[in-house]
Formats: C-alpha cells, structure tokens, sequence
C-alpha cells in the first residue's frame, strides 16, 4: 500500500519516439499508401513512370481536391454540401451561356468563380440563415442548381471557348508543371494556413467539437458556417473554371457525382464526419493516392463505372478499417486482462 | 404555425387540390378520373419507395443507396428472366425482395455494428451497387425481346379496375400504416428518432431498429427494381439513375423530418403524389421535362423551410451532441 503511494505511477512518455508516432499517424499511413500504389502502378504498367504520364495523372484529381480543400473545412465544422457538382454545372452553364453573348476570357472566369459564391453564400443562407440541416437543404440546392442548367440546356452543349480560356484547363506553367496542378498547390498551402495556422482554422475545429459552447465562447457560428459555405462554392467555380476549359463543352450533365468523389477524399484525409477533426495535409495526400488509383485502374483500361466501386468500397473499408481495429483490439485487451 | 405542423397532410391535401384546379382550369381533361387513376399508378414506385425510405429518415438515418438498389436488384431479375424464361414471376419477385433486402442490410450492418454514418454508408454503397449493375451485364442493355411476356405484363394484369401495379402500392401503404401504428417496431422507429438516448433506456436496440429500417428499406427498392424494370421494359446501367434525390424529395415535402421521429404514411403518400401530379402536368401545360429537377429541388427547400417552421423545439439542440454517440 505505502509503495504505490511512495512511487507515482509512471505516466507513458510519447515525446521520446516522434518518428513512430508520425508513422502511426493517418497521414503518415496515407504517405505510405501513396507510396505503395505508385509503386504497384509503375509495375502495371510500363507507360506510368514517364514525366508526361505523371503529369497527365494530376488532372485526374486535382479539379475535385480543390473542392475537397474547402468540403474538408466545412466538414470540420460539422455540415457537408452535397451540391458542390450542380455548382460546377451551374456555373459551367452560365459561363457557356454568356460565351453566346460573346463575353470574352477575364469576363468568363469571373462568371463561373462569381456563380460558385453566390450558390455557396445560397446554401449558407439557408443553413445558418433559416436554421436548416445542411444535408437536405444541399440534396435540395443539388437538383435546384442541375435543374436551372437542364433547363437553360436541355440536350444541347455549349462549345467554342476561346483558347485563352482553354488554357485554365490545358495549359502549362512550366514543362510539365500545369497551371491546375500550381493552383492547386497554391490553394492547399492557403487552406493549410488558414485552418492549421489562423485563429479562424481553429475557430473551425471549436464549432465542431461543440458549436453550443463554441457560441458560448464568442465563436459567431453561423457567420464562419456562412464563410465556409461560400468557400466552398468559390472552389467549385474555380473548379467549373478549370473543368470546362479543359473539356472544352458544357453539358448540364458535367461533373456528375463529383460530390462523392470529393467526400472521400475528404475522409479518406482522415476528416472526422461528424466533424471537428481533420488536417489539410491528410486530404491532399488522400486527393493524391485517389488521383493514382483512379489512373493506374485507367492505365490497366478498368471502365470508369468500375472505378466508382473502387471508390466507394475505398470510402467505406477507409472508415470501417480504423473501428474494426479499435473492436479487436478492446476485444483482446479485455482478454488478456 | 402550430396548427399548420399538426396537420400538415390537410394542407400538402390541399395544395394537390389546388395544383389539380389550375391546371384543370386550362386543360379540362386532366381531372378526369381516368387520368388520376393513371397519375396514381405512376406514381405507385415512388410511393412505395418513399414508404421505405421513411423509415430509415425516422431513425435519423438517410438512404442514398435505394435507387442503386433498384437498377442492381431490377438487372438481377431481368438477367434472370431472359436467362430462364420459365421461372414464374412471383418467385421471381420474391427473389427481388430478398436481393433487396440483403443490399439493404448490409447498409444496416455498417450501420449498426460498426457506427458509420448513414450518409457515408450508403454514399458508398450507392456507387458500389450502380457499378455492379455494369459488372454484372457488361453495360448491355435487357430490352423488352429478352423478357417474358408475364414479366411484363404482371404488374399491367386489372384487377377491380385498377392495375397490379396500383394495388401493390395499395398493400403497400396498408401494411406500412398497420407497421407504423400497430407494432412495437413501427413504434421503435419513432421512439429513437425522437430520442435515441431515451430509447435505450426504455429497451429499444436503437441500432438493430436502424438494421430493421435499413433492411425494409431495401426489401422495397429491391420489389420496386422488378417493378421499375417491367414498367419502363428496359434494364440498363443508368435505371432510375439519381431517384435517390426524388426519393427523399417525396418524404421531405411529405412532413418527414430529417432530424428524425416525425412522419406519418399519410403525408409520405401525399409527398409522392404531389411529385407524380407535377410531373404529369408539365407535359400538358407544354413545359419542357427539363424543368422537373429544378421543380423538384425549389419543392424540397420550400418543403424544408415549412417543416423547419413546424417542428421548432428549442432544447434538442443541446442534447444533440451527447446523442449522437
């Protein structure tokens, strides 16, 4: 009895050891992922180890990782959009409509970036405004934003962009650095600083955690709801913008199911759902690896809609894996207690 | 405002009423009863889909995946039907439902034993189940000279005046409203809606109710793909490709909360035949079926702010957080 009171229980040190907790980590599993499949791609195929290859598979990913920057904040801070596609559509049309008109390059960008905020401050409107669940008010936004763009379309396509405008999608900054991969990473160091480094990134993760005790704090939660809403429709009209240029054409069919690629890669970054935990870096990494799986599978010539089983099943085992092996494990230590 | 949440199904009554009188008022012949009868057999799928989705929305849960299930489940049946001619389509159906019901409780299970959100669930399961439909038929098509002339004319057979298709939506609300009002379960599903937390206390098994819900969730859409693919005599890929959204859209306007334990068969049927009586009229009226997803995107945000201004109770709010474990 005197022992245990004369000698304080040890407490774990988990300083001594940062590189087996870095590797322990999500993201340091992520990287390892990452690793691994570039890896097993460039075994499957001989064309992948090749600068343009490379390249060419950026493209695959990096449209909708801009929209996963912004979904990864708002999901942080306990709501989800799933209209970020009809905004790309939206915006899409709108910029194909005024193109009729004969607006040129600067004016173009403007409209599709200009839609993609107001859609978004829409949603936060009616969020944070009227007091109303994120997910139906998006399900909603989600056919509204799509059915303006069926009605404005129908069947038809808009086409002709001017080759200034094309090179948002297609253009290069340098050799085989594209402008989309550069904007992207540009936007992810901005999201990493905003949300890792600023009082407002950790006002994101406080609304979260509790959002009653966040307003309680002093935190304005429906204003920051508001911002990330509207940041996250700026990404998508910046990812309209990008899409469109490098397609070339506008159908009100554009982007579909886009929401859910985005989704995932916001948890498979290790963004907690229900909100208040999450990194920037987690969702690049995860962006990466399902920019290499989605173009090795293309490489080995798997049919799009295959892919999507991937994803989901990826989406699905990514959140199941971690609360299974937290079950064995409490499983086992109650065993061998 | 109170008065408008406790009987919101004699208002949604009355806003059919008055979507009929316009445009009655300008094409006569669109009231006559020939042609509700007609309205409500189109309608018949989508009731009996929103049936099952209600369910799953009153435990706080939402199914994405049911028109996935629908398009695998109808493919399944198809495949089988053009492959084995002879099989009698009851037992065809009753496979559907079987089908149906395992792709939804397999929903349920992730659900319910490993906590996953519903949403992320069946988010993915929606993409998994679409890409099996193409895994399965290698993206060809069944088309009407592939299938028995009983697999398509079944659900089209008259019966007291009205067709198969009619009175199985019929059954269908029967045996739901006797679900809902009469049984332990129905009552269950209300119970951990309204209060999870509450619910255990009293003994319900909060995440076996959101199985059962999940799995009837499915045994509908799985019904509803044989249905769906007798109906429209195609089996494709792209089979009721996003009605997941028109799904949910037909209990939203129905009165059924997203946030869980309200909702009654009554206004889920009144939901459905409020889209179905839209989608009948824009073709008389002359405006272009484009125009159907936008109308029903501005219905389920109409629906949504009314119901939000109906169910305002202040309180749940803080309790949210220690619940949703």
């Amino acid at each position: 009895m005197t022992d245990t009171t004369a000698t304080p229980r040890r407490l774990p040190n988990r300083l001594d050891n940062p590189f087996k907790s870095t590797v322990l980590s999500w993201e340091g599993l992520l990287v390892l992922v990452a690793v691994a499949i570039f890896i097993l791609n460039s075994f499957a195929s001989p064309y992948f180890l090749n600068e343009w290859s490379l390249s060419d598979m950026t493209f695959n990913f990096t449209e909708k990782a801009l929209i996963a920057l912004a979904m990864a904040l708002l999901i942080i801070s306990g709501e989800i959009d799933l209209s970020v596609a009809a905004i790309i559509a939206l915006a899409s049309t709108l910029m194909g409509w005024a193109l009729q008109f004969g607006a040129d390059t600067p004016v173009l960008v403007a409209i599709g970036v200009g839609t993609g905020i107001a859609c978004g401050a829409f949603n936060g409107f009616l969020v944070t405004g009227l007091k109303l669940p994120s997910i139906v008010v998006t399900i909603g936004t989600m056919s509204l934003f799509r059915g303006i763009s069926f009605i404005i379309l129908g069947d038809q396509s808009f086409k002709g962009y001017p080759p200034s405008f094309s090179w948002f999608g297609q253009g290069y900054v340098w050799w085989v650095i594209s402008f989309e991969l550069v904007l992207f990473l540009v936007c992810a160091a901005v999201y990493f600083v905003l949300l890792q480094r600023t009082n407002f990134g950790r006002r994101v993760y406080a609304i979260g955690n509790n959002d009653v005790a966040a307003e309680f704090s002093g935190v304005r939660v429906a204003r920051t709801k508001f911002v990330l809403f509207c940041l996250t429709g700026l990404m998508s009209g910046m990812a309209a913008v990008l899409l469109t240029a490098r397609l070339g054409s506008t159908r009100p069919s554009i982007a579909e199911g886009w929401e859910l690629e985005a989704i995932t890669m916001v948890v498979l970054g290790g963004v907690s759902i229900l909100g208040g935990a999450g990194t920037i870096v987690g969702v690049v990494l995860a962006a990466l690896i399902m920019g290499l799986v989605t173009f090795g599978l293309g490489l080995l010539n798997v049919p799009g809609i295959v892919m999507s089983i991937f994803i989901g099943a990826l989406l699905i085992l990514v959140i199941a894996l971690p609360i299974l092996w937290r079950m064995w494990r409490q499983r086992t230590a109650v065993r061998s207690a | 405002m109170k008065a408008l949440g406790k009987h919101r199904e004699i208002w949604l009554g009355l806003a059919i009423l008055l979507l009929l009188v316009i445009v009655t008022a300008r094409f006569p012949r669109f009231a006559q009863p020939q042609n509700l009868l007609t309205i409500f057999n189109d309608t018949s799928i989508l009731m009996m889909l929103a049936l099952g989705q209600m369910l799953v929305i009153l435990t706080r849960s939402i199914d994405l995946s049911m028109a996935a299930n629908l398009a695998l489940t109808g493919m399944i049946v198809a495949m089988t039907n053009a492959a084995f001619p002879g099989v009698p389509v009851p037992l065809l159906m009753a496979m559907c439902v079987v089908i149906g019901a395992g792709l939804g409780a397999f929903n349920g299970v992730l659900v319910w034993k490993l906590s996953i959100p519903p949403i992320v669930v069946t988010l993915g399961t929606l993409t998994i189940y679409r890409g099996l439909v193409f895994v399965i038929s290698n993206g060809a098509w069944v088309n009407a000279a592939q299938m028995s002339s009983d697999f398509i004319n079944l659900q089209r057979t008259v019966f007291l005046g009205l067709p198969l298709l009619s009175w199985f939506a019929i059954v269908a609300a029967v045996l739901f409203w006797l679900l809902m009002t009469r049984t332990p379960l129905g009552r269950s599903f209300y119970a951990i809606g309204v209060n999870p937390t509450a619910s255990v206390y009293t003994g319900i098994n909060v995440g076996r109710t959101k199985f059962m819900a999940f799995t009837i969730a499915g045994a509908m859409a799985g019904l509803c793909g044989y249905l769906w693919v007798s109906r429209y005599v195609i089996a494709s890929t792209e089979v009721a490709s996003g009605y997941e959204l028109t799904i949910i859209a037909a209990c939203v306007i129905g009165g059924v909360s997203i946030a869980g334990g309200i909702g009654t068969v009554g206004g889920v049927l009144l939901g459905a035949i409020f889209l179905g009586v839209i989608n009948n009229a824009l073709p008389v009226i002359n405006i272009s079926p484009f125009w159907q997803m936008a109308i029903s995107g501005s219905a389920i945000l109409l629906a949504v702010v009314l119901n939000a201004r109906g169910e305002k109770r202040k309180g749940r709010i803080i309790l949210k957080k220690a619940e949703a474990v």
